[in-house]
């Protein structure tokens, strides 16, 4: 309603959603956005620490957001996320099989990496506003950009994962094909962990905020897809390397998540709430699934262990995806935003 | 390396940057020059929304009734480069003085009456109590634009070069290589850039970079008729903003500061900065808004850890003691 008296009837003239509200007015409380009672602390497992301090009020601009959330796809970039990490783990637990002579899965990961490479690489483009000119992502390499040097290293690692897979398929040159397959190991970790620093490097509190934690679960979470497509893929005879991968992949992944809350303070909600919450709680119900089949039965009946690998698989893209809805609920909502900045002036003094 | 290269280093990174565009690479660089926008002289007329998207030609983009106050526009984006935000208070403002020349008016007469209008006709005049004993209404009118930092996200993050330092110490798209990536958006801590719908690539604030190469003052500083927007080298405009936020002081406005001048702060200072009544957030700019490269060395140290712990765990996976308590050992060490 019209507090300050602007229209001629007053009150008379109330129409319902469409008041102007205050911005930080002194004498009322119209401008300060309170949060709905009992939501404040909402933190499982946190019962005995309930929240002491009073819900904190907090200035914005009409309820909008002060920045802006990426125009990003979530099939395109979370999926490139999940994609990319499993083929860039993918092909360091291909040349793990292919140097400890387990060649079935070592031929099945080096085909699931360049399928996933090359996926990403339809995805990223794809997303492009300008897709024709994808290439222009090779003019510069910019150090203080994690998308050029992601760029660049896709574009070294892709063509070395593909003549990997292909010279396993056609039997040709095979030292070449051993050689690819080993370069492509040496990209592979860090096509997985950069795109930790690609997300965490923008002003999105969810993500920026969890940027010492984000590269870690990246790369569990890459882990725990290629184990689960080793599993999936592979042959019983030779899984027992991609089960404890898939046991130690999950755990990282579980404890990275549960950092990444720790770090990302305020913003920590946006990992439990809608959405994204739901996402990342199926991704530590099936981690942990997946790797408690993979390792009970994964060794021993062919339907569990592929069964435990679509798990593992499925929680790896929910935690992309949980990560990547996470970030825009948190570039959604000003609070995100206002409140952590305020009270880091306040700590300044 | 030596402690100048890395002091040189740190300060292409965060805080401090004197020379922005002697840094770019710039030789002979004009000096850098950036908006002072003085919210407290803003008559919200739009004017500089008007004369930016004529001067650049950016295209309408929706012409809908928001609700909030005066503001239609909402916020800065691909084809919004000027945006006046409206903020209903109420709070009476301390000390004004319109100077407005009143010497042909019979102001007795009026105050008589107690309106301009007769009251019979008016209803509701500048004397009549507020029905709900509250204050009075104070507006805030406050002309948004790019801040063009001097540790520029957008720029930092561009992975073609389409974003640049010009030698006014300015942040332009070069729209003929931005690619459409989106990076810039999210990276923004202002919300300033965007890509436009229908044609993918990013668009912001120029600073009217054709104009400047003529020795003409951007199109929203010219069109301003308050002169709350004003143009000039960066350093005069600190001065003069300066003193005015002091005049104010002097005057009673309490409420007057400064937001962006501050070499010190999370971007290294503004090019375009403001003279505020009331908190950043009020106006829906952030209070204390930080580069994101400025931690972007941690990141990659991060990154660099969590992939040498994938392989670190792959290579465990293979070599490691081939029983099942070799799982659990090799779990605990990492």
């Amino acid at each position: 309603m019209s507090e300050a008296g602007v229209t001629r009837e007053g009150l008379t003239g109330r129409r319902p959603g469409r008041e102007a509200r205050f911005g930080n007015g002194m004498n009322g409380p119209a401008g300060r956005h309170r949060r709905p009672e009992g939501r404040e602390g909402e933190r499982r497992g946190g019962g005995a620490r309930a929240e002491v301090v009073p819900p904190a009020a907090f200035a914005s601009y009409y309820g909008r957001p002060v920045i802006k959330p990426p125009s990003w796809e979530a099939p395109d970039i979370a999926g490139y996320l999940f994609l990319g990490g499993l083929a860039g783990a993918g092909s360091v637990l291909a040349a793990g099989a292919e140097l400890t002579r387990r060649p079935a899965t070592a031929r099945a990961m080096k085909l699931s990496s360049l399928t996933a490479v090359s996926l990403s690489a339809a995805a990223l483009i794809h997303d492009l506003g300008r897709p024709e000119r994808f290439l222009h992502m090779l003019r510069v390499l910019k150090p203080t950009s994690p998308m050029s040097v992601g760029s660049w290293l896709l574009a070294g690692y892709g063509p070395l994962a593909g003549a990997a897979a292909l010279s396993d398929l056609t039997g040709l040159l095979p030292r070449a094909g051993r050689a690819a397959t080993c370069a492509a190991a040496a990209f592979g970790p860090a096509v997985a962990a950069y795109t930790g620093a690609l997300l965490s490097d923008t002003a999105v509190p969810a993500w920026h905020e969890g940027h010492r934690a984000m590269p870690y679960l990246f790369t569990a979470s890459a882990a725990t897809a290629a184990a689960g497509m080793a599993l999936l893929a592979g042959p019983l005879a030779e899984n027992r390397p991609a089960r404890r991968v898939a046991a130690l992949g999950a755990a990282a992944e579980l404890a990275a998540a549960r950092t990444l809350r720790r770090q990302a303070g305020r913003a920590a909600e946006t990992y439990e709430r809608g959405a994204a919450g739901r996402l990342m709680r199926l991704a530590e119900g099936l981690g942990l699934a997946g790797a408690a089949g993979a390792a009970l039965l994964g060794g021993r009946a062919r339907p569990a262990a592929a069964l435990a690998g679509a798990a593992l698989l499925a929680a790896s893209a929910c935690t992309r995806f949980g990560v990547f809805h996470a970030g825009l609920a948190s570039a959604r909502d000003p609070q995100y935003t206002v409140r952590p900045q305020r009270e880091r002036l306040a700590a300044a003094g | 390396m030596s402690a100048q290269d890395e002091g040189r280093l740190r300060r292409l990174w965060w805080g401090p940057e004197p020379e922005v565009a002697a840094d770019a690479g710039h030789g002979q660089a004009p000096p850098r020059v950036g908006f002072f926008t003085d919210t407290s002289v803003c008559i919200g007329c739009k004017a500089c929304e008007v004369a930016c998207k004529e001067w650049n030609a950016v295209p309408e983009d929706g012409l809908s009734l928001t609700g909030m106050s005066y503001d239609n526009t909402g916020a800065l984006g691909a084809s919004t480069w000027r945006h006046v935000a409206f903020v209903e208070q109420q709070k009476p403002l301390g000390g004004q003085q319109a100077r407005v020349d009143h010497s042909e008016l019979d102001v007795l007469a009026l105050a008589r009456r107690g309106s301009g209008t007769p009251v019979a006709e008016a209803e509701m005049t500048p004397t009549s109590p507020g029905r709900d004993g509250s204050g009075e209404l104070r507006w805030l009118m406050a002309s948004d634009v790019c801040k063009h930092c001097t540790h520029a996200a957008c720029l930092d993050v561009c992975p073609t070069g389409s974003l640049f330092r010009t030698e006014f110490g300015t942040v332009v798209v070069q729209e003929d290589v931005c690619n459409g990536c989106g990076y810039c958006v999210p990276a923004c801590p202002y919300g300033v850039i965007e890509q436009r719908p229908g044609d993918g690539r990013a668009w912001k604030c120029t600073l009217c970079y054709d104009r400047l190469g003529e020795g003409l003052e951007p199109a929203c500083a010219k069109a301003c008729p308050t002169d709350s927007i004003q143009f000039g080298p960066l350093e005069e405009l600190r001065a003069r903003a300066a003193e005015r936020v002091a005049q104010l002081h002097r005057d009673g406005v309490a409420d007057a500061r400064l937001y962006g001048e501050d070499p010190g702060d999370g971007v290294g200072g503004a090019g375009a900065f403001f003279l505020l009544l009331d908190e950043p957030e009020v106006y829906g700019l952030p209070p204390d808004p930080q580069v994101t490269t400025r931690d972007l060395p941690a990141m990659w140290r991060h990154a660099a850890g969590a992939a040498a712990a994938l392989l670190g765990a792959f290579a465990l996976a293979f070599s490691g003691p081939r029983r099942a308590a070799g799982r659990r050992r090799a779990a605990g060490r990492r």
